[in-house]
């Protein structure tokens, strides 16, 4: 199964994993989830559809990160695992 | 429940704040003070101590934080209540750190039912966040606890307070001996006040000249072999931030307060040990060196940054409630100018007080609303992580109260519509500098006149909101429990805040 990983655990930043799945699965720890695990999903979902992605799985481990860190880190996981053979 | 004056939730057997200055319609209240003696009797241990105190169920005993996150003194005694099975203590340690985990157990088995502090970090913060204490936690301020200690409002059966020196008169002082930490300040109203005193100490001499704490109120002296860990009771030195984004912020403070036209000969400020503050104290000291402005004096928990300030004139005198560094604690023995304090000297404002002398002071903010509340107890989700310490005392004070932050923290825009929980009235509270502008108090109009024509980005904290959410989100509203595990008590002994429990 093809995976890929970016990001790091620093405050500030995020460290997702994709991988591929049979459908789409999103799961979220975030040091501010009470307050910013929607926008967080709508971040990942957004970026997923204009990846035309639909069957991954993305395990994000958020330490504060802006909605442009989330996206970009999401979009390098992703080619990390389009680039795994 | 009622409503104070801030709209917070009070219950109907405590005063509710009013307003900051409302002390002045009040009239201070002194209990006597302690009976003295001429002699100090020795003890054995901490199980003597509680065997020659006769200390029994529902006492009061009261502790010092100047050991800090080093101190012995405060868990062993936890550690003979729990030896001897007693039930429904008070304790009034004047902060709680970390390394006093020993505490939770106490609390979650009913030995201890009642806490009164100033500060609480780390997981005994936590417990009480929890609703596991069973009867009052009250969190005063580091004014205000002088002041219910000295009226009667707490009354101390017992102050077991570590004393890095000891002479045979039972004479204190913190600024020798190998677990020196300089000021002894928070101590001085319990050693005053407290029904009996007893100094722990691992340096007995045969006498002291100069001493913080009298003798003459002292009734035992128990001496250990350590009253606590010299790493943990100062850091070796406090330093001034890297982070650029802390730096801009200084920057910016010191040249508003140029703007305002405070810093000239006679000033007089405060900041905190933190990397920001310390960065806001050296862009002043820049100032003042450039011009050749000396200042009157600096107040607080002192660092070895400002020590250098006073060895190289740049303020005539400090005073000194608690030190945050080793050097701060070296200069208490050779600067004859640097002058130890009482809490109440320092904050009550029933006192003569220092902080009503100060031209500015620069304090940090968990969480501040567009009414200019601040926050530094608990943290969003209403858990305790701090308390007031000196920053209701010094903002109310102090003539320019700065409260320095970033925007957004983790995530997190520091800026809120309405605090969590209040620590500080906004009416005290002057300018808010971010990295992405300044805010001033509308209540402040001289200040908005004097730099009207400034070209440093001020803007309204509403604006500041804006910018805030425009890069973070609005945060989700979230669901906030309606149990009270404990009050915010303003200086002047109101309720100005309910803590409320967490998950």
């Amino acid at each position: 199964m093809k995976r890929g990983t970016a990001g790091t655990l620093e405050s500030n930043d995020a460290m997702i994993m994709v991988k591929e799945s049979d459908g789409l699965k999103i799961t979220i720890t975030s040091i501010v989830y009470d307050f910013f695990h929607e926008q967080i999903e709508n971040v990942i979902r957004e970026t997923l559809k204009e990846e035309g992605l639909t069957n991954v799985e993305v395990i994000c481990n958020d330490k504060g990160a802006l909605d442009y860190t989330i996206k970009a880190r999401l979009l390098t996981a992703i080619s990390r695992m389009e680039e795994e053979k | 429940m009622m409503k104070n004056s801030l709209m917070r939730n009070v219950p109907e057997n405590y005063n509710p704040y009013v307003s900051s200055d409302d002390y002045k319609s009040k009239k201070r209240v002194l209990i006597d003070k302690k009976a003295t003696n001429s002699t100090v009797e020795y003890l054995e241990s901490y199980s003597d101590l509680f065997d020659k105190l006769n200390i029994t169920d529902g006492m009061t005993l009261s502790f010092h934080h100047h050991l800090r996150n080093g101190d012995f003194v405060f868990n062993a005694v936890c550690q003979e209540i729990k030896n001897r099975g007693l039930k429904n203590m008070k304790l009034a340690p004047s902060s709680i750190f970390p390394n006093n985990q020993c505490l939770v157990e106490l609390i979650e088995s009913g030995a201890v039912t009642d806490i009164y502090t100033d500060y609480a970090n780390g997981p005994v913060a936590e417990c009480i966040s929890k609703g596991k204490l069973k009867g009052e936690f009250l969190m005063h301020t580091h004014g205000g606890r002088p002041m219910v200690i000295e009226s009667g409002a707490i009354k101390i059966d017992v102050a077991i307070l570590g004393v890095p020196t000891v002479d045979k008169k039972g004479n204190g002082t913190g600024k020798i001996g190998k677990s020196a930490c300089g000021s002894l300040g928070y101590a001085e109203s319990d050693v005053t006040y407290a029904k009996k005193v007893v100094f722990v100490t691992d340096n007995l001499v045969d006498t002291l000249d100069d001493y913080q704490l009298d003798g003459k109120y002292c009734d035992y002296v128990l001496k250990v072999d350590a009253i606590g860990d010299p790493n943990g009771i100062v850091s070796g030195t406090t330093k001034i931030t890297k982070d650029p984004v802390g730096l801009k912020i200084a920057r910016m403070t010191a040249k508003l307060l140029d703007e305002f036209g405070v810093i000239k000969d006679g000033v007089s400020m405060q900041t905190g040990a933190g990397g920001t503050s310390l960065a806001v104290a050296h862009y002043v000291k820049n100032i003042m060196q450039e011009r050749g402005i000396k200042g009157s004096f600096a107040s607080g928990g002192i660092t070895g940054y400002f020590t250098d300030m006073l060895e190289e004139g740049l303020f005539e005198e400090l005073y000194d409630v608690q030190c945050f560094d080793l050097k701060a604690v070296q200069s208490t023995l050779k600067n004859t100018t640097h002058h130890v304090m009482s809490g109440s000297r320092y904050a009550n404002c029933f006192d003569d007080n220092v902080v009503d002398k100060l031209d500015f002071v620069i304090l940090g903010a968990t969480e501040i609303d567009t009414s200019f509340n601040v926050n530094v107890t608990t943290d969003s989700h209403g858990k305790i992580m701090g308390g007031s310490g000196g920053h209701s005392d010094t903002a109310h004070g102090a003539n320019i109260t700065v409260i320095t932050t970033n925007l957004i923290k983790s995530h997190m825009p520091i800026i809120k519509e309405s605090v969590t929980t209040v620590t500080t009235p906004g009416a005290d509270v002057d300018v808010l500098v971010t990295e992405r502008g300044i805010a001033i108090n509308p209540l402040r109009t001289d200040l908005i006149e004097k730099v009207k024509d400034s070209k440093l980005p001020i803007v309204t904290i509403e604006k500041l909101l804006e910018t805030a959410h425009e890069i973070t989100g609005v945060p989700q509203k979230i669901e906030r429990s309606k149990e009270a595990v404990g009050y915010v008590v303003y200086r002047d002994g109101t309720v100005i805040d309910t803590i409320y429990k967490i998950d």
